[in-house]
């Protein structure tokens, strides 16, 4: 008997749940761990994507667990949207776990024991935030996602930029958790039912719809990494081992958009177009402030990270379009921003997990995280450099690639404008076009900056060698490493070539979220063609540009090599008559950057220095900074300590002069409630 | 109805297209020696050069992987393709509805990324440099390209650059505002994309200055052939998207083979001005110093962007 995509859903937590219990018991067996438990997680994520994929097929079913407080039990539900993301995490854990079954080959039993709980527990609550139907489960899910994923990140605790960034993560995510718990509230009203099927329910005045869309938001927003609630993900998701980074980069900031879409377009209900335009405005600064900071980075993992706040912002740019064609009454250019968003949803989590776990592949083999270190990988390491470079083509949105589909998606959203009725409006959403068109060009920047500096050119003379060169093999990973790196490369080139089925699926995503689906013909034309209205308007042919380019560059060679000779000879590279050619005359990462802090100068905060033309031993050193941190966090810093600072001269330490506390609060409360 | 006509007109075209491709080159280099008072060389010569490349020796340096070698064939096949989506001849083509101008964009963007990863992939300060600075002109041009396709499709309510033809050939003659500006942004992208003048100078090796040529310097032979193939066919088909948007007239229908003789002889005419007009800019404006570039691309975007609003403004 097959069970439903409830109960297949329940069981899979449940085993995550257990190995993650299993991997403390055998503390000294770390085969337990490596041979065992993450391979059997991979594969358990492996069912969970198959049970997410019949969740958005089959009706929405939901059941109460006997599990949780006394007349307070816990709601769980399965339906489109939720099955939907049960696909992602399932489908992308498990290249993940798989790889992280190789990639803690020579961890510590005790930390290895540490990791497996964390890991697992991370997993199995994420499921559990994406499975909740009342506001109880998904807080205490929320809330276990966050504590352990902030104890991943704080794997090297002894660290001390480690601890400090961990830190900063927890802090953030509870702000964060403290918006959405009073949006659950405001949803509530004070009548005593948390379950979703009363907040879908309730009816909201304007106002309070406004302020629980905009709690929402922002408090999913700080989850997801939009500026100018970022300012933690640059710094925790690369403290985290590489595995974890990429669960977070790939999977984490997913369940916020998920949260954001189910508690806007669900719970709340009645999307207004001026939510879409303060979604649009945040998502288009998002978007550009995470590539451009990007490009100013030289640690590859906290490249990636930018490149994630940039990619939040891509998915919100569709997730506002949606809402702005929603609020103005054209549900079907709604869905198709909608699924857009979703599908590039899908699609960041796949490319972005892969080039974490190929920065977890450089880590290991060399030791090296400083892009200005590396260089040549792709001679020692010549697999992982493949996965890489599908990755970083997929995240620059070129064809045929994952990336490309959802991102031309949204164009066709934004070219969706004229329908419109208001003309301010009208005339502006294409301005969030221009925005992505821009983003979309300096990634691939950013990436031939990446990949040409840590995979091409000839090895560099790292500045910051790594202290134990034992314990760098320098090649490829193993054979495990490959298997999760090429599942999810695999994933990157399936969804770039055949995003029809996939878009079948989000169709009855948006048609459950928002009554409406795509366009008739965009569903009927068959698998070949992407449309996303009629085919007068657009469309796109994955397969047929596939086949296309592959025949004629074949057709090329073949024609060059039978009509021509293959001599080739080989030689020094050309020295331009100086014989004296070192690796170090290469391009630095900030070299490839210059040019980008010469144009968007203003953007950022530098701090530079320059030898004077008499030094004796000259030095250039130059800091980019954030410059959120100087507007916004530290301002805020001051105030809380200000305010903490003032609060404590109630404490005095006395146990009397607390007693004279409670005494008065007492009175206080006596003569308010008389 | 037979596919079989349209499909004889697609690959007659591609073929065309890549063909005729150096010869619109010599035309543009004869075009300007006259121009500079200099004696001209035989419209044919990249024919010659062509050739002469293509039996020659490659030389590849030590360190070269195999991405390097794979790249001139990418950057020709990329090429082709986007020869095969420009409505060169005629609209309606078959192979049209698989890729449309955002596309197009993206094809473009794909060669100019392997082009800058094989530059890097020696590991010679040149190329670095030349990738660096390509992708800089880059990360400019290809958003105003797409601003200025995005005018059109707002225009014609489509993507399919074949639609937007058919749209913009056959409807009265107005002058669109909009349309000016986009015609205005396009021709500067296409300066900066193509390497002239003022962005580029393709006949220079001054390392202060070149960009494109920067990181082809360790082609050579048949791989260097490829490219500069590629590089014409780049140029021919900017010039064709260009009639396509802001000249499309004596277009022929795929398959309508009574109208090939009009189409080939609109194309030939509307080649040779626009050509004899690129040698002209090319005389009459100088260099830029590389950090112009950006401005120069800038004005481009924000132009394009203005054109998009005056549609929307006026004609909305």
């Amino acid at each position: 008997m097959i069970p439903t995509p409830l109960t297949g859903t329940l069981a899979c937590v449940v085993v995550w749940l257990a190995l993650g219990g299993l991997s403390l018991v055998p503390a000294a067996n770390t085969s337990f761990a490596r041979r065992v438990a993450f391979p059997l997680g991979a594969l358990v994520g492996l069912v969970l994507a198959a049970f997410g994929l019949h969740g958005v097929w089959a009706p929405a079913s939901s059941a109460a667990l006997v599990l949780g407080l006394p007349d307070l039990p816990f709601h769980v539900r399965v339906d489109p949207l939720a099955g939907f993301f049960l696909f992602l995490l399932g489908a992308v854990s498990a290249g993940i776990s798989i790889y992280a079954a190789g990639y803690f080959r020579s961890e510590a039993p005790g930390r290895l024991a540490l990791i497996g709980l964390q890991y697992f527990v991370f997993l199995a609550s994420m499921a559990l935030v994406i499975l909740a139907d009342d506001a109880y489960l998904f807080m205490v899910a929320w809330e276990t996602m966050a504590l352990a994923s902030y104890f991943l990140v704080t794997t090297d605790h002894h660290q001390g930029a480690i601890r400090s960034a961990g830190f900063l993560y927890l802090l953030i995510a509870h702000l964060g958790a403290i918006a959405i718990l009073l949006c659950f509230g405001i949803m509530h009203g004070g009548r005593g039912d948390y379950s979703f099927v009363a907040l879908r329910a309730t009816e909201l005045t304007p106002p309070w719809a406004t302020v629980a869309f905009l709690l929402a938001f922002f408090g999913f927003g700080a989850k997801a990494g939009m500026i100018p609630l970022h300012a933690w993900l640059p710094e925790a998701h690369p403290a985290a081992p590489s595995p974890v980074s990429a669960l977070m980069s790939g999977v984490m900031i997913k369940t916020a958009i998920y949260g954001m879409v189910r508690v806007i377009y669900d719970l709340i209900g009645g999307v207004r177009w001026e939510w879409g335009v303060i979604v649009l405005v945040i998502a288009a600064g998002t978007t550009l402030f995470g590539v451009l900071y990007a490009l100013m980075q030289h640690d590859l993992k906290r490249l990636l990270a930018y490149h994630s706040v940039e990619n939040i912002g891509i998915i919100l740019l569709g997730l506002g379009m949606s809402m702005v064609f929603i609020g103005f009454g054209h549900p079907v250019a709604g869905a198709l921003g909608l699924v857009a968003a979703l599908y590039h949803t899908l699609n960041h989590a796949v490319f972005k997990a892969l080039l974490f776990l190929g920065a977890g592949s450089v880590l290991h083999a060399r030791g090296l995280r400083d892009l200005n270190d590396m260089g040549g990988l792709a001679r020692t390491m010549p697999k992982t450099a493949l996965y890489f470079l599908i990755g970083a083509l997929a995240i620059s949105a070129l064809p045929p690639l994952n990336g490309f589909v959802s991102e031309w998606l949204t164009f066709q959203t934004a070219l969706q404008a004229p329908i419109l009725g208001h003309s301010v409006v009208r005339s502006v959403l294409p301005l969030f076009a221009a925005t992505l068109a821009l983003a979309g060009a300096l990634t691939a920047m950013c990436f031939v900056k990446v990949y040409g500096i840590a995979f091409l050119g000839q090895p560099r003379e790292p500045r910051h060698p790594p202290g134990d060169t034992e314990a760098h093999h320098g090649g490829d990973g193993g054979a495990l490493e490959q298997v999760g790196m090429a599942w999810l490369a695999i994933g990157c080139v399936v969804l770039g070539v055949f995003p029809v089925a996939m878009i079948v699926f989000l169709n009855r995503v948006a048609t459950a979220l928002t009554g409406t689906g795509l366009a008739e013909e965009a569903l009927t034309i068959g698998w070949l063609w992407l449309v996303p209205t009629t085919t007068a308007q657009a469309s796109y042919s994955p397969v047929i540009f596939l086949v296309v380019i592959v025949g004629v560059v074949m057709l090329t060679a073949l024609l060059v090599h039978r009509l021509y000779h293959g001599r080739v000879r080989r030689a020094s590279a050309w020295d331009c008559g100086f014989p004296e050619q070192t690796p170090r005359m290469q391009d630095t990462a900030d070299a490839f950057g210059q040019p980008i802090r010469h144009v968007f100068g203003p953007l950022y905060l530098m701090k530079r220095t320059m030898p004077g033309p008499d030094d004796q031993s000259p030095r250039f050193t130059l800091k980019i900074e954030d410059r959120h941190w100087y507007w916004l966090y530290l301002p805020v810093a001051r105030l809380a300590d200000f305010v903490s600072e003032k609060v404590s001269l109630l404490q005095q330490g006395r146990i009397s002069v607390y007693l004279l506390y409670s005494f008065l609060t007492l009175i206080a409360l006596l003569v308010f409630v008389a | 109805m037979s596919q079989v006509p349209a499909i004889a007109f697609q690959v007659f075209q591609s073929v065309l297209v890549v063909l005729a491709a150096p010869l619109l080159m010599g035309w543009v280099n004869q075009c300007r020696a006259w121009l500079q008072n200099r004696s001209a060389p035989s419209i044919l010569l990249p024919y010659y050069t062509l050739a002469k490349l293509f039996r020659k020796d490659a030389v590849i340096a030590e360190h070269a992987s195999p991405l390097f070698r794979l790249t001139p064939y990418i950057l020709f096949g990329c090429m082709w393709l986007a020869g095969g989506i420009v409505p060169v001849l005629a609209t309606a083509l078959p192979f049209a509805p698989a890729a449309d101008i955002i596309a197009l964009v993206a094809v473009f963007a794909l060669a100019r990324v392997f082009a800058a990863l094989a530059a890097m992939d020696i590991g010679t300060s040149f190329g670095g440099l030349g990738a660096r600075r390509e992708m800089l002109i880059g990360f400019l041009a290809e958003p105003a390209m797409l601003m200025t396709l995005f005018t059109a499709a707002f225009i014609s309510g489509s993507t399919q650059l074949t639609t937007i033809v058919d749209a913009l050939a056959h409807r009265d003659f107005v002058i669109q505002p909009s349309l000016a500006f986009a015609a205005v942004a396009f021709l500067m992208v296409l300066l900066a994309e193509n390497a002239r003048i003022p962005v580029d100078n393709p006949t220079t090796h001054l390392e202060l200055t070149m960009v494109h040529e920067a990181m082809i310097l360790e082609y050579s032979a048949r791989h260097l052939a490829l490219i500069e193939w590629g590089a014409a066919i780049k140029l021919f088909a900017y010039m064709t998207i260009g009639f396509a948007l802001f000249a499309p007239w004596g277009i022929a229908t795929a398959g309508d083979w009574a109208g090939l003789p009009l189409a080939l002889a609109a194309l030939v005419a509307k080649l040779a001005i626009a050509g004899a007009g690129l040698a002209v800019v090319e005389t009459v404006s100088a260099k830029f110093r590389l950090f112009r570039a950006p401005e120069f691309l800038s004005t481009a975007f924000l132009l394009a962007v203005l054109g998009m609003l005056t549609h929307f403004l006026l004609q909305g």
